[in-house]
């Protein structure tokens, strides 16, 4: 993707929360030793009494934001997806979602973003941990406009928000026209073919391997799925696959509980269609960069391209 | 006697009667749906004191930003929570009736969303103070003197997070939160000092920053004092470890893991309102 302007949703994230700061919103953003990281730094420059800092705490950095919340602020906890929906997972069910506080997570280096890290740093399990609490809404922007649309909607959610975001820049692939209304998936590309879907930094290569696939005379619907919960809109998905009668799902990701998940959950009961789902199956990865791991585990735009070829010859 | 002596008396008084109202609900609505009366009667009379003489509260509005905050992270004794809420008047004490029971409001672990006057969602042991904390820092954004009270059992302390709590809390200076750990020396099996000794106490506050004040937690002077001591520390948070007795007030009780979770029968009720001496009690 030479060429292609870049940036980075998780300082995108970090900008976004100052910007609802100085418009005057009740917010206070809470770290856990991730404020460089996690652009917190932004909101703790200009506003530092609305900044704290637990230490490397992730589960009180939850509470205090839950606690913060429930006497009326907006909170935002930034820190790593890995530690958000593991460490601080009964935090999040216990004293955000069933209380049904304003505890929004900014839940950094999500998936492959991770990569070099390691897999103790790469969580492929977290937009499954937080879809099946009821009522946390779900989110995985694909680029840094979209998760501007995150984080100022997710103010204004009446409940927890989590928020997947990425590490390096990547891709820019929308500008102010982008639509993103929570719940309802993004169909953001036409075709007669095949139903591609993808979320977070993976839609990138969907829509590239959408690109491969029309020069090869397949043409694909590619969906935007960035909201993982609730889905509010369905027919979006529906509609798509009724009319390809073939979907294929692309997400950094154990492909249980993710995208993939998401879309069985959708389709199950209306009919039958051709299914694939590319992600990790059952593995927790290994360390390497992103573009590396894209690549290993078949989730690049030329590898996309020809497991939709491959499945569209057993059609 | 003074007026401060009458005034003890008072609540001396009043906490024989959230006493009561705990076994009330614990009694009525019986073995299926039993409650944890032991923990709740240890800390009858610090609670009493807080709801009844020292928090700025209206049960009119009880979701005031101004009001001060009670947190019962030891949240499994949430029927001295209902009793005081519904004897000061939050709610009609016939919801007792439906507590633990499908349908009702006062849920088996506090439910801020479902009981007017519960200030934070509480039950899974070692979280309350962190939500404390993050209530104190609202205010602190706020410019408001509102004072945050957690109440955390000796056994909870066992619990990490208590200290990544504390220890954030001693750091900020966070005068305006103060801990009350209700020290009854029993756990959900055994004894804390068999199970999981956690003296010196006060020693490990201490040593997170906090300002320490031990009591007899049944000592409604001490209580009153220790809560006095705490507004009046203003460069740091203060804990009261208040020394009680699991069951205290009902002789069988007493001391008796029994009744951490139990209901009384018809007859142990009879008799538990005897020894409060408020036969007759409805």
């Amino acid at each position: 993707m030479s060429g292609t302007p870049l940036a980075s949703t998780r300082e995108a994230a970090g900008q976004a929360v100052l910007e609802l700061a100085r418009a005057g919103r009740d917010i206070v953003a809470v770290s856990a030793d991730t404020s460089k990281s996690m652009f917190t730094t932004y909101i703790r420059d200009e506003f530092p009494s609305r900044f704290v800092d637990t230490g490397i705490a992730e589960q009180n950095m939850m509470m205090v934001a839950a606690g913060a919340a429930a006497s009326g602020k907006i909170a935002f906890a930034a820190t790593y997806s890995v530690f958000t929906s593991m460490r601080c997972c009964e935090q999040l069910r216990t004293f955000a979602a069933y209380p049904r506080l304003n505890v929004n997570v900014i839940a950094g280096i999500g998936g492959f973003s991770a990569g070099i890290e390691g897999p103790t740093h790469m969580a492929v399990e977290d937009l499954g941990i937080m879809r099946c609490i009821a009522g946390m809404t779900v989110l995985a922007p694909a680029d840094a406009e979209a998760t501007r649309r995150a984080v100022t909607a997710a103010a204004d959610i009446d409940g927890p928000v989590y928020i997947r975001v990425g590490r390096d820049p990547s891709p820019v692939l929308f500008d102010v026209s982008y639509v993103f209304d929570v719940g309802r998936p993004n169909l953001l590309r036409q075709g007669t073919d095949v139903t591609l879907v993808a979320a977070g930094l993976m839609l990138s290569e969907a829509l590239a391997a959408a690109e491969l696939l029309g020069k090869s005379g397949v043409s694909c619907d590619v969906i935007d799925l960035h909201t993982i919960n609730p889905i509010t809109h369905p027919e979006v998905v529906l509609d798509s696959v009724k009319k390809t009668g073939v979907v294929v799902t692309v997400e950094d990701h154990n492909i249980i509980g993710g995208v993939g998940t998401v879309v069985a959950d959708i389709v199950a009961g209306h009919g039958t269609y051709l299914f694939h789902r590319i992600g990790l199956h059952n593995t927790f990865g290994e360390t390497g960069t992103p573009a590396e791991l894209t690549e290993r585990y078949g989730l690049d735009a030329g590898s996309i391209s020809s497991a939709v070829q491959d499945l569209l010859k057993r059609h | 006697m003074g007026l401060q002596d009458d005034r003890i008396h008072e609540l001396e008084n009043q906490a024989r009667r959230v006493r009561a109202d705990i076994l009330k609900m614990t009694h009525d609505v019986g073995g299926a749906h039993k409650g944890h009366p032991g923990g709740a009667l240890s800390a009858a009379d610090v609670v009493t004191a807080l709801y009844f003489h020292v928090m700025k509260v209206d049960p009119a509005n009880p979701r005031d930003p101004d009001r001060d905050r009670f947190v019962l992270s030891k949240g499994h004794t949430c029927p001295v929570l209902y009793a005081a809420l519904a004897l000061r008047g939050y709610f009609d004490r016939s919801h007792y009736q439906k507590f633990r029971t499908v349908g009702g409001m006062l849920q088996g672990h506090p439910d801020m969303r479902k009981t007017p006057g519960v200030d934070m969602t509480a039950g899974s042991l070692g979280h309350g103070l962190a939500a404390g904390l993050g209530m104190a820092v609202a205010g602190r954004i706020d410019g408001k003197s509102y004072r945050t009270y957690v109440m955390l059992g000796d056994g909870e302390c066992q619990e990490g997070l208590v200290w990544e709590a504390a220890m954030a809390a001693g750091h900020f200076r966070m005068a305006s939160l103060t801990a009350i750990v209700d020290v009854n020396g029993l756990q959900s099996c055994f004894p804390v000092e068999e199970t999981m000794k956690m003296d010196p106490l006060a020693a490990k506050w201490a040593a997170f920053g906090w300002n320490t004040v031990e009591i007899d937690g049944h000592d409604m002077a001490q209580i009153l004092d220790s809560l006095a001591a705490a507004a009046s520390t203003t460069d740091r948070p203060t804990v009261i470890l208040a020394r009680t007795v699991k069951g205290k007030g009902v002789s069988f009780m007493e001391n008796n893991n029994e009744w951490h979770q139990k209901a009384p029968s018809d007859e142990e009720y009879r008799a538990a309102l005897a020894e409060l001496g408020l036969e007759g009690w409805t």
